[in-house]
């Protein structure tokens, strides 16, 4: 190799990581374009969290947590996996819609579904990681020991299974943004496989969360306990799933527009309503389903209580007045309000999952609502981990044909 | 009951149990690799190992005296306590075992005698279906054929949904620990058991309110000693059916909600509250592929008529601009 062969692999390495990495631009002006407010804001929650979670895994859980032998759960868990595990359903959903059941209009936001889903389980690892006692022994599931009776095993297996799953459907996105071509043909081809996989595993371990408590049935509060939580789980879902995509893709018009092109800006308040019109119908199946829960019980005398009133909350405000509002909106034709009702729904779902992980669960322990506040160091890690996701997130949008079609290539 | 005529009891059985032991460990690997999840639907037919030990502590002798947290402490090499075991004051609230004591016991007001409180010795009941165990998703929980709920750190990897599942509030974790984090509870002295002695706050008891033995024969003790002292017990042997039934057992002079024990607890094991789900497991991994393998080739069906269809008009235009 000559001097100007190297020479010559450098310029092309420099202009390579300039096009894929800086979007086109030098150091300096990329540099420039990073002080923002929100990057701001994003260094401020970072220098606080960073730290807090090196000393968590220095000095153990009791640094960060409130976490105690009747309270082995804390916000980690309750936000980051049963909370984020139902707003990751972005990608089984749009996927399962575009490629399986033929909404082939809704090609501009197929691969934001699955990138949001793909983000959202890697993330609900990471929380996993800062959470588990000895998180360098997170593949033990898989290998060590078969605790084939718990419902924990099978959600280790499909959250480890589907996050395969979910890159191997977004490798076509990374392919195209390297402009591979051989390769490429490969990835497409077992899309369909994976959508399939992608329903499966979801579909069994969405409503595996909800079953973690059904062994517990003195320790959850019993309008939350219900045969049926499986159902009520993998049910919301969807619509969590439904409504994030409402959400995400306004934020993305609003604050990433050079990330999009016109076939995802001009279609996106139809698909909005669309979307929306699915919500809806999820919304109130799922309400529905609700009542169903408390009258298989027999639980209506205990809405006359504290935590009933918190039930009702919850079902009233949370899930039955955003159906309300969705059907008005989608009736109407008015995208704002859709998103509204979206926003509504996505925080009915954050909700319900620390309700049933946090809230109700417990509840008979003395100064249980004492108990379950969690400490400000707990609230900042999550805090850094969610600035995390969202820097990510941005990142890949901004580069990978995910709000915009690559030129030279076809839907498939 | 006679602690000696137990052990050499014990002794004389330990064969025939071990061999049980071996063959129902082998039916159940097998069955679990071609089932999965056999263990879900085993209980069935399972009513717990034969010949089982366990405890029963008589709520109604126990004069608090602390010393089995003392003897358990020491057989156990559990760290030095912050106060010493014949400090009285530690009842003044309500502690439960930690990370540092697989058991404590607590003071409770006698409704019948204010003079004479009530004391509860609280540890892992070793249930005969253990939440705990079938909630690990590394099997690192163990029901001995012998009767104790043995953990194992080594497989561990700090989930904590043993605790989460356990319907007595009875595993605890060693939190302050950055890198060698463990679950703590009681494992009713298995060692001391399999060397032929008996749990160390059995054997510490001054009151004998701590009786080890084989479980069925604890059952038939506290019955005894219920009917033949009517006015001194409820009706009541705590464990027997609880959550399944466990290895230890209670009798006790007041109801036992009056002594914070749980129960609204179901007699079903708490697996059986997931049976259902486990059991619709198979059922999705096979059906789902099938279902919407055909809603997808429908779609393409449709598509490919359609794409007929098409050729087809535009041929006959074809055919029309030729005539």
């Amino acid at each position: 190799m000559n001097h100007s062969d190297s020479l010559e692999k450098s310029v092309d390495f420099r202009s390579w990581f300039m096009d894929k990495l800086l979007m086109g631009q030098t150091w300096p002006e990329y540099m420039r374009t990073l002080v923002t407010p929100f990057n701001i804001l994003a260094a401020v929650i970072l220098s606080i969290g960073l730290p807090l979670i090196a000393m968590r895994f220095m000095y153990g859980l009791t640094v960060v947590t409130h976490a105690s032998n009747d309270y082995p759960w804390g916000l980690f868990l309750g936000w980051g996996l049963f909370g984020g595990v139902p707003l990751s359903a972005t990608g089984f959903v749009m996927g399962t819609a575009y490629y399986i059941f033929g909404f082939k209009g809704y090609r501009p936001l197929v691969r934001l579904g699955l990138l949001a889903g793909f983000l959202g389980y890697l993330f609900a690892v990471i929380y996993l990681l800062v959470d588990l006692g000895r998180p360098w022994r997170i593949y033990y599931p898989m290998l060590i020991g078969y605790g084939t009776a718990s419902v924990l095993f099978l959600v280790a297996w499909h959250v480890a299974l589907y996050l395969t799953v979910q890159f191997l459907e977004l490798t076509p996105a990374i392919l195209e943004w390297l402009k591979s071509r051989r390769v490429y043909r490969w990835a497409t081809m077992i899309t369909i496989a994976m959508t399939i996989a992608g329903i499966i595993l979801s579909t069994l371990h969405q409503s595996a969360l909800g079953a973690m408590f059904l062994i517990a049935p003195g320790k959850l509060h019993p309008l939350w306990y219900s045969p049926y939580i499986t159902v009520f789980f993998l049910t919301s879902s969807i619509y969590a799933a439904l409504a994030l995509v409402i959400l995400i893709s306004a934020i993305a018009a609003r604050f990433l527009k050079n990330a999009t092109d016109n076939n995802f800006l001009g279609n996106l308040g139809k698909l909005t309503i669309g979307l929306g019109k699915g919500t809806t119908v999820c919304l109130y199946v799922y309400f529905v389903l609700k009542v169903i829960g408390i009258a298989h019980g027999n639980h209506w005398d205990l809405l006359a209580t504290p935590y009933g009133y918190w039930f009702i909350i919850e079902i009233a405000g949370f899930v039955l007045l955003p159906a309300l509002i969705l059907t008005y909106a989608v009736k109407s034709k008015r995208v704002g309000v859709v998103r509204f009702g979206a926003l509504l729904a996505v925080a009915g779902i954050i909700v319900n999952r620390i309700n049933v992980s946090i809230i109700a669960f417990n509840w008979k322990l003395p100064d249980h609502l004492h108990h379950i506040i969690p400490p400000w160091p707990e609230v900042a890690v999550v805090l850094a981990i969610v600035t995390i996701h969202i820097l990510i997130f941005r990142w890949i949008l901004n580069r990978l044909p995910v709000l915009r079609e690559a030129p030279g290539y076809k839907a498939h | 009951m006679d602690k000696k005529d137990n052990n050499s009891e014990m002794k004389k059985k330990s064969r025939t149990v071990s061999r049980r032991c071996f063959l129902g460990t082998m039916a159940a690997l097998g069955g679990s690799i071609l089932l999965g999840d056999i263990q879900a639907s085993a209980y069935e037919e399972f009513s717990g190992w034969p010949d089982r030990y366990g405890m029963l502590t008589d709520l109604t002798a126990c004069v608090g005296c602390r010393s089995c947290e003392k003897a358990c402490n020491e057989v156990n090499n559990l760290p030095p306590p912050e106060v010493p075991f014949d400090e009285k004051s530690v009842f003044k609230e309500k502690r439960r075992p930690t990370a540092h004591a697989y058991t404590v016991v607590n003071r409770y007001e006698n409704p019948q005698d204010k003079d004479r409180p009530i004391y509860r010795k609280v540890q892992c009941n070793h249930c005969n279906e253990p939440a705990c165990a079938s909630a690990c998703p590394i099997h690192a929980y163990t029901k001995t054929p012998e009767g104790p709920v043995l953990y194992d750190p080594e497989k561990c990897f700090g989930c904590r949904y043993c605790m989460i599942a356990c319907p007595f509030y009875v595993p605890a974790y060693d939190y302050e620990s950055a890198f060698e984090p463990r679950i703590v509870k009681c494992i009713m002295c298995y060692g001391r058991i399999k060397d032929g002695l008996i749990p160390a706050c059995a054997e510490a008891c001054p009151v004998e309110a701590i009786t080890f033995g084989k479980r069925d024969d604890l059952i038939k003790l506290a019955r005894k000693k219920i009917m033949q002292n009517p006015d001194r017990y409820i009706d009541h042997i705590y464990g027997e059916y609880e959550a399944g039934g466990t290895s230890w057992l209670y009798i006790s002079g007041v109801p036992f909600e009056q002594l914070d024990f749980p129960t609204d607890i179901s007699d079903k094991p708490p697996i059986e509250h997931v049976e259902g789900f486990l059991s619709a497991v198979p059922v999705v991994l096979t059906v789902w592929p099938a279902l919407f393998g055909t809603i997808y080739a429908s779609l393409r069906h449709r598509e490919n008529l359609e794409e007929e269809n098409n050729q087809n008009r535009k041929k006959e235009e074809e055919r029309k601009d030729e005539s």
